[in-house]
């Protein structure tokens, strides 16, 4: 019996209406991912890799096709409901960051459990935050960090509930060389330890060697 | 739960001052309900506690005419102890002030008046010594305007009396009574010595009655009810009164409230705007939560506890400033009540304003706050926020529909009245909706004919106007509801005046002379002659009485509670007069007058015996177009009049219009020439003084030599008014001003919550090299523009609402003064201007590095 796949996307489209007529701007893709398994997506701007990410990751229904994260098919789910899936088996990292300005670095880490309305776990929270070399941080503001320092909190943040898969976006496109390379190890470091599934979509091919997998899209078709 | 409070108060951080000054939007309209409510409970309990004060006894019975010795034996068979009042319009002189004259009412006591309640004299005691006979009683605000001291004589038709007191304030009677006309109380006994009882003088009569506790005073006036009519008596008991009160206080408690409310909507909408512009800095934040697994619910409710925290914050603070506002009304409103007010902190009422700032904030929260629900995650990863939500989104509309039932229920509740309610609620729908279709039309006017040949500052100013996320609309609808509502009034209070202020002009009378007898009338014309101040109009009055209409007994009228007839009109004394021709103030809408018969009549049996019909002929009489409709009459129809003793049959032969406005002698009823000329009778004399002096020359000349000649002077008349105006317009204008300071603290908070998105474009503007005094400059042009919008739209809406008020209210024509629409312009701008600068101050003085981080 082989093993159930982490993230299983099938003939996944995506079509958005415009006044000039609908614009498809991803066309059928499938792949599917099993746990601790990497795929960086690759491809020029406006290929459709974001909105591939976004649907993997339930952020959007799809004009066409399905996406099951641990078995569970997405499609069916109301918005609370894929919701409920993202916070218990999902986690990001964004190229902006998108920490919560309001929130100290550590509030920030804790969110997703907050969520699920756990408590007392500051400790596991302090601890990522040591992992990411913020220990020291903790009750920094978002404003009060560098561009690195946000990007690891935000790592932080994503694998406080031990998601099965962790989804990035272009994590070190707003980072400079050396920055990037750190939260490149630290990314990949984490993924060893947890087990977790990456999803990585980038520009850069250095990164997407990383992985274990490549996905390359053009004008929303797989090409290779 | 615990995550959305947290997240809540968390999320708030750095937003908590400028959340702060936006809830304070809301504070002045709850303050203004709070006030009004508390303060309005105090003065119901007032009326109950002091209800008996309010009359001063337990029953008053009234007539226009002297009580029969049938009714004194009717009353004299109620029981309990007896009181005797005789009321009328005279003259006094204060010969100790130059001989100058004054129009008061005299108020002549008999018994133990007032039973219940406090007379304040100065000195105290004064009271028990008005059955000497040779003292009186005068009103305090007289003894100041002339210079009058206790012991100093007062010259009451033929009698020298001496000032025993200061009048300050008798039960049931309000100060605002006593400037219309000042009060001299005098023993009832001395009356006959003044000579001023002669017949034919406008008299009221009162008898006061103190009942032990076993008697409900009440009861028996409905037990006796039939009597009461047949005797033509007027009846006013304690429950009476206090229910008048109730009404007026219900009346007034509900206009001062809606002019709070308006506050508090105004502020509720400031309050949204606001919020709109908060939550779209939020989206990222919410579409983080939702990436993060916050369901639509709970990101929605983080933001929903906000929007709650800020209405309940802005109502508490509310609370807190309209209790300490209540503090402040006593002393406002003192000349208006007939009482003193005890002062307390009415608890139901602060929860009420407390309830309503809570409810109306948050409802028009919830329409910004609904947009949270509909934030994809994907914005999280996508930089551009396509907004989701629409005209289709249900929820939207049922906020509508609730914001709606709110201020109509709320109107309703107010006014106790449907249609004032719904009246309230549909003017204010119209006033916001012109107001925002004005200010739409601004942005896009603004927009489409910006002369490009302006300086930059000035259309980058202008342009300020229609960029995304303005903020025209919600400063249009505070600038120009403000000055709406001040300008309303100012311009409400000059029709009326102007109005009076007309009959004055070219060569019309104004000064009134009343109370002629007979006998007095040649020679008091030759005196005003002599005085140079010839007589422009003169009338012959005769009082009359109803007897039956169309054929009907008054009596039976007055019993029967179908006719739908005012009982005033059939059982008041009539003052008619006869004529050959209509006068200038009358227009003839219906039938054929009548100027003269002969031959018909009435003539006078002189002789000792008394007054005699020789001739029955029905008398073809003239009325007044309003009185005819009251008493249901027609053309054709027949009246008859008791005059005085004599049974006189008349028919309606026309009907007249009359404008009661003009300073002129005007009549109900006008009957020809020919009928009433050997009837007691009495005359009212017109003239014109040049000016203030020479109508007090000549009113001390007619006093002089005829002591029962009242004079009334339009110039007094005018005073008075203004008086009242300016008591009741002070009121209503503080309460406006809750609106005008709501429309101030929302241009404050639009700023506040508008700074990031003004900072990044001031740092834009500085980075490509604008100067500071530019960037100073832009703002300027922005504020001053919207100022004079604002002044101008709201004062365009002030005319109008005017000259609706003015044709249909006030029946006066329409005046356009420009002073005020200037004087509005200045003020409105300049406070636009200041508050602005106040508000915005800082955004340009730091490089814009140190800006941006400080904002991010």
């Amino acid at each position: 019996m082989s093993e159930q796949p982490i993230l299983k996307v099938e003939r996944l489209s995506q079509t958005y209406p415009t006044a000039a007529g609908p614009i498809t701007v991803l066309h059928e893709v499938s792949f599917s991912l099993s746990a601790g398994e990497s795929l960086a997506i690759l491809g020029p701007s406006g290929s459709g890799k974001t909105t591939l990410l976004g649907l993997s990751a339930g952020l959007d229904r799809p004009s066409g096709g399905e996406v099951y994260i641990a078995g569970e098919a997405l499609g069916g789910l109301g918005e609370d409901e894929r919701a409920r899936v993202r916070n218990q088996q999902v986690g990001f990292v964004f190229q902006n960051f998108q920490l919560i300005p309001t929130l100290t670095a550590l509030e920030n880490v804790l969110v997703p459990l907050e969520l699920r309305g756990e408590s007392g776990r500051e400790g596991e929270a302090r601890a990522l935050l040591d992992r990411v070399g913020l220990g020291a941080r903790e009750g920094h503001y978002p404003i009060q960090l560098s561009g690195g320092e946000q990007q690891r909190v935000a790592l932080a943040r994503a694998f406080i509930n031990t998601p099965k898969i962790l989804f990035c976006d272009e994590p070190t496109g707003n980072l400079d060389g050396a920055t990037s390379n750190a939260m490149v190890e630290l990314i990949f470091g984490l993924n060893r330890e947890a087990g977790t599934t990456l999803v990585l979509v980038t520009h850069d091919l250095e990164l997407a060697k990383k992985c274990g997998r490549v996905l390359r899209l053009r004008d929303g078709k797989v090409v290779d | 739960m615990n995550f959305i409070l947290k997240m809540a108060w968390r999320d708030s951080r750095t937003s908590r001052r400028r959340l702060a000054l936006v809830s304070l939007s809301i504070v002045l309209g709850v303050a203004a309900l709070v006030a009004i409510g508390s303060f309005s409970a105090n003065l119901r309990h007032t009326i109950d506690v002091q209800a008996k004060s309010l009359l001063g006894a337990d029953l008053a019975v009234n007539s226009r005419s002297a009580i029969s010795p049938e009714a004194q034996a009717f009353l004299a068979g109620l029981g309990g102890e007896q009181a005797s009042e005789v009321s009328f319009a005279s003259m006094v002189v204060f010969p100790s002030a130059g001989n100058q004259t004054r129009l008061v009412t005299v108020r002549g006591l008999m018994g133990g008046y007032p039973f219940y309640g406090e007379v304040k004299t100065s000195p105290l005691g004064a009271m028990a010594r008005l059955p000497q006979g040779d003292v009186v009683v005068v009103e305090e605000t007289l003894l100041r305007q002339f210079g009058l001291k206790v012991g100093d004589p007062l010259k009451l038709g033929e009698k020298v009396f001496s000032i025993a007191a200061g009048l300050e304030q008798l039960p049931g009677d309000s100060a605002a009574v006593a400037t219309l006309s000042p009060r001299v109380l005098v023993g009832l006994g001395a009356l006959a010595d003044t000579g001023l009882l002669k017949r034919g003088s406008l008299v009221r009569y009162r008898e006061y009655f103190k009942f032990g506790p076993e008697v409900d005073s009440q009861a028996l006036v409905a037990q006796q009810r039939e009597r009461f009519r047949e005797l033509r008596l007027d009846v006013d008991t304690v429950e009476d009164r206090r229910r008048e009160l109730g009404q007026a206080l219900q009346n007034v408690q509900g206009f001062l409230s809606l002019v709070g409310f308006v506050a508090l909507v105004l502020g509720a909408i400031g309050v949204a705007s606001a919020v709109h512009v908060y939550v779209r800095q939020k989206i990222t934040t919410v579409a983080v939560l939702r990436c993060l697994g916050a369901s639509a619910w709970q990101s929605f409710a983080v933001y929903l506890v906000q929007g709650l925290a800020l209405g309940f914050g802005g109502a508490l603070a509310g609370a807190a400033v309209g209790v300490a506002v209540q503090l402040g009304l006593p002393p406002l409103v003192r000349g208006l009540l007939p009482f003193d007010v005890e002062f307390f902190v009415a608890w139901a009422a602060v929860g009420r304003g407390l309830a309503a700032g809570v409810l109306v904030g948050g409802l028009f929260t919830l329409l910004p706050l609904l947009a949270v629900r509909r934030v994809s995650p994907l914005v999280a990863i996508r930089s551009a926020f396509a907004e989701r939500t629409g005209t289709g989104d249900p929820l939207r509309w049922a906020v509508f529909a609730a914001i709606g039932l709110a201020v109509a229920g709320f109107a309703v509740w107010q006014t106790q009245r449907w249609s004032w309610g719904l009246g309230f609620a549909g003017a204010l729908a119209v006033s916001f909706g012109l107001l925002a279709a004005a200010a739409r039309g601004v942005a896009w006017a603004a927009r489409r004919w910006l002369p490009k040949r302006l300086p930059y500052v000035v259309r980058q100013g202008v342009a300020n106007l229609h960029r995304p996320n303005n903020r025209t609309v919600l400063l249009l609808l505070s600038l120009g509801l403000g000055t709406f509502l001040l300008l309303t009034l100012t311009l409400s209070r000059e029709t009326l005046l102007s109005q009076i202020r007309s009959t004055e002009g070219g060569a019309r009378p104004n000064l009134l002379f009343f109370d002629i007898q007979d006998d007095q009338f040649t020679p008091l014309e030759a005196l005003l002659a002599a005085q140079g101040a010839p007589t422009l109009a003169s009338a012959p009055i005769v009082t009359m009485r109803l007897l039956s209409l169309k054929g009907r007994k008054i009596e039976a009228l007055l019993k029967d509670n179908t006719v739908g007839i005012p009982s005033w009109a059939l059982r008041r004394e009539y003052r008619s007069t006869y004529r050959g021709a209509l006068s200038s103030t009358e227009t003839l809408v219906a039938g054929r007058f009548t100027g003269r018969v002969s031959g018909g009549g009435m003539e006078v049996d002189n002789t000792a015996g008394g007054n005699g019909v020789v001739n029955e002929a029905v008398i073809p009489i003239s009325m007044e177009e309003k009185l005819a409709r009251d008493m249901q009459l027609g053309l054709g129809d027949e009246v008859e009049f008791d005059v005085q003793g004599v049974p006189l049959k008349t028919r309606i032969e026309s009907v007249r219009r009359v404008d009661w406005r003009r300073m002129s002698p005007n009549f109900f009823v006008l009957f020809p020439e020919g009928v009433l000329e050997g009837a007691p009778k009495f005359f009212v004399v017109a003239t014109r003084a040049a000016d203030a002096a020479e109508s007090a020359r000549l009113q001390q000349a007619v006093v002089a030599a005829f002591p029962n000649v009242s004079a009334l002077d339009l110039a007094l008349v005018l005073k008075t008014l203004d008086g009242i105006f300016e008591k009741v317009q002070y009121v209503v204008q503080f309460m406006s001003l809750f609106t005008v300071a709501t429309g101030l603290i929302v241009l404050v908070g639009a700023v506040a919550t508008g700074r990031f998105q003004r900072i990044q474009e001031t740092v834009l503007l500085r980075t490509l090299g604008a100067s500071r005094a530019q960037l100073v400059q832009i703002q300027l042009v922005e504020n001053t523009v919207l100022g004079v919008l604002g002044a101008l739209v709201g004062g365009g809406l002030a005319y109008g609402a005017n000259a609706a008020l003015a044709v249909w209210v006030f029946k006066a024509p329409v005046i356009l003064p420009l002073a005020p629409l200037l004087g509005a312009v200045v003020v409105v701008t300049g406070v636009t201007v200041a508050t602005g600068w106040w508000s915005g101050r800082g955004i340009t003085r730091h490089p814009p590095l140190e800006v941006l981080r400080q904002e991010a």
